[in-house]
């Protein structure tokens, strides 16, 4: 027995739409890195899911592509929360107000 | 998948840059900071040499890789465009970072990588290749914009950028996902060919079709996705806000045609709808914004904003015109308005960052109170760009703005033209304010800690070549409109 495809998106919506209301509720700059995180799995599943139902192998190759952009987006943007706690003693966005108009 | 050696010859400008970036990453530690003004030179060199390939490919179109990247004169276009402004970024960047003691030789290899990320967006032909290439740009202006790391503020505007750019990668690749599902490919003609006949009645196409333009409009900062865009701007240094409001730009909209007419070009009627509204939106929000800043930066941002807005125009032209010639014509138009905006905005930003308060950057508009009698020169250099910006003749900016206007006139979009004209009279007012300051007010007595300007060499060649570009392309614009004419026929 086979899992339909429509399974698979399902749980890829879920998830997605979790990060999407993590990065928009959340006040962690590190919960917000998580959230996005799960978007990009969200997308993941996708790739898999519909690689498997096209017998076509494009879509895992975007997967490798899309797990090693996003371990480069995480190292990236560590380091910036590193600087930012660094500089302001703090990683809630609430707290970065200098600049708005 | 196959490839010949020639398909390396076409990428070679993308390959040189790279190689480039990886030396100056790797010279920087072990180069004394005396001699790390040669990283500027090098990567100019790099730059020069690049164009010159460009320029020898700007002939035949050509797939390479199987057909993940190709190389037409519509690529070309954006390449010749994107290295131009890297290289004026490095001339600025030369003199802004000793000013701001910035002694980061990896600056230059920042630039060189977003710039290679760019290149990669404007010439692939496939949603992978497309967005690798938005992310290496995006991380690489990640960094570039918390370069200034004593500076709260700069890191607060990397910080924001890195949250929201992030958030928008995902939106898009999750509409790139969507695509893949609805299709059956990533490749942009396979895509195009799948949808052929196909309608937004598929929910799986639709949403694809949605999210994408969400994560596009997201790195085209158009409303309501532009909050980021007035904070980065203004806490990123002025050399990599340049950078920004003008190759960064100039690629997402690069990659954005490519995704929008040549994959979902079947969909024309659907997406032509949803990018009205959001040029409307973006047409008033950033103009009626701008008016009241005190920042110049942030205005410069609003405007930018809003210079996204007229660019839309025409893409919406060229989506609701009948037949492949009005199309073209909509596409040739926000081309040219890419080329020449980018001589006025880097033009505007040089002079905003040669304006120094204090060891600190002079980026209030008050501080260019009284500039006229002081620097006479500089102020008529601001007054030119102040006013190719709100598109008065005879300045590059009021060609722009024609041929957009005009596409959309042939497209049977008259009242859009007629509200871009009357936004872009409102706009005048926030420009010439500028020029007011400048001219009109006596400047306060000069103290040490009133505005004063830098001047270098490197940094009047950027501004002769901007003033050059803004004021020969507004009397004749020929060439360009040439160019882009003949690039977006290699667009199907």
């Amino acid at each position: 027995m086979t899992i339909p495809i429509s399974y698979y998106l399902i749980l890829s919506a879920i998830v997605f739409l979790t990060g999407i209301v993590g990065v928009l509720i959340r006040r962690n700059i590190i919960a917000i890195l998580l959230s996005i995180e799960l978007m990009l799995n969200a997308t993941n599943i996708n790739f898999v899911a519909f690689s498997e139902h096209f017998q076509d192998l494009g879509g895992q190759v975007f997967v490798f592509f899309a797990l090693t952009v996003a371990a480069a987006e995480v190292a990236i943007g560590l380091a910036i929360i590193i600087a930012l706690h660094r500089a302001k003693d703090s990683i809630n966005i609430e707290e970065f107000n200098l600049l708005k108009w | 998948m196959t490839f010949s050696p020639g398909d390396l010859f076409l990428i070679l400008p993308e390959l040189l840059v790279i190689t480039a970036a990886c030396l100056v990453l790797a010279l920087d530690p072990v180069l004394s900071s005396s001699k790390k003004d040669g990283l500027a030179w090098l990567s100019l060199g790099t730059l020069a040499v690049s164009m010159g390939v460009i320029a020898s490919q700007m002939g035949h179109a050509a797939p390479a890789f199987g057909g993940i990247v190709i190389i037409d004169a519509y690529a070309c276009f954006w390449r010749l465009l994107l290295c131009f402004v890297a290289g004026l970024t490095v001339l600025l960047s030369h003199t802004y970072l000793r000013e701001e003691r910035l002694y980061f030789g990896e600056y230059y290899g920042f630039v060189l990588l977003a710039l290679s990320g760019m290149m990669v967006m404007v010439s692939a032909a496939d949603l992978l290749t497309i967005y690798l290439g938005t992310e290496l740009m995006s991380l690489s202006l990640y960094v570039m914009a918390g370069l200034k790391r004593s500076e709260p503020r700069s890191l607060e505007a990397s910080a924001k950028y890195f949250v929201l750019g992030a958030f928008s990668s995902g939106i898009l690749l999750y509409g790139i996902s969507l695509l893949y599902g609805a299709t059956g490919s990533t490749r942009l003609p396979a895509i195009a060919a799948a949808i052929a006949g196909r309608s937004l009645d598929d929910p799986l196409l639709l949403a694809a079709t949605i999210l994408l333009a969400v994560g596009f409009g997201f790195k085209l900062a158009v409303v309501p996705f532009h909050m980021w865009t007035p904070d980065v701007y203004q806490g990123a240094p002025t050399s990599v806000t340049a950078f920004m409001a003008v190759a960064s730009k100039a690629a997402s909209f690069g990659a954005f045609l490519r995704v929008f007419v040549e994959g979902l070009g079947g969909l024309k009627a659907n997406w032509s709808a949803i990018f009205l509204l959001l040029c409307v939106a973006t047409l008033v929000l950033g103009n009626i914004v701008a008016l009241v800043q005190t920042n110049i930066k942030r205005m410069l941002a609003y405007s930018s904003i809003a210079h996204a807005g007229y660019a839309l125009i025409g893409v919406v032209a060229a989506g609701m015109a009948g037949g492949p010639a009005g199309g073209a014509n909509g596409i040739a138009a926000v081309m040219l308005y890419f080329a020449l905006y980018a001589f006025m905005t880097f033009g505007a930003f040089t002079i905003v960052a040669m304006l120094r308060k204090g060891g600190l950057d002079g980026d209030e508009i008050e501080d260019f109170t009284g500039l006229a009698t002081r620097h006479p020169l500089a102020a008529l250099l601001m007054l030119v760009f102040m006013v190719s910006l709100a598109g008065i003749p005879p300045t590059a900016g009021f060609i722009g703005k024609f041929y957009v206007f005009m596409s959309a006139v042939e497209a049977g979009l008259t009242w859009l033209a007629v509200l871009a004209l009357v936004f872009a009279a409102i706009s005048a007012y926030y420009y010439l304010r500028i020029v007011m300051v400048m001219y009109m007010r006596e400047p306060v007595a000069l103290t040490a800690a009133s505005p004063r300007l830098v001047m270098s060499p490197a940094l009047s060649i950027v501004l002769a070549c901007a003033v050059a570009g803004v004021l020969f392309f507004g009397v004749y614009p020929n060439p360009l409109v040439n160019l882009a004419g003949q690039a977006v026929l290699t667009l199907k």
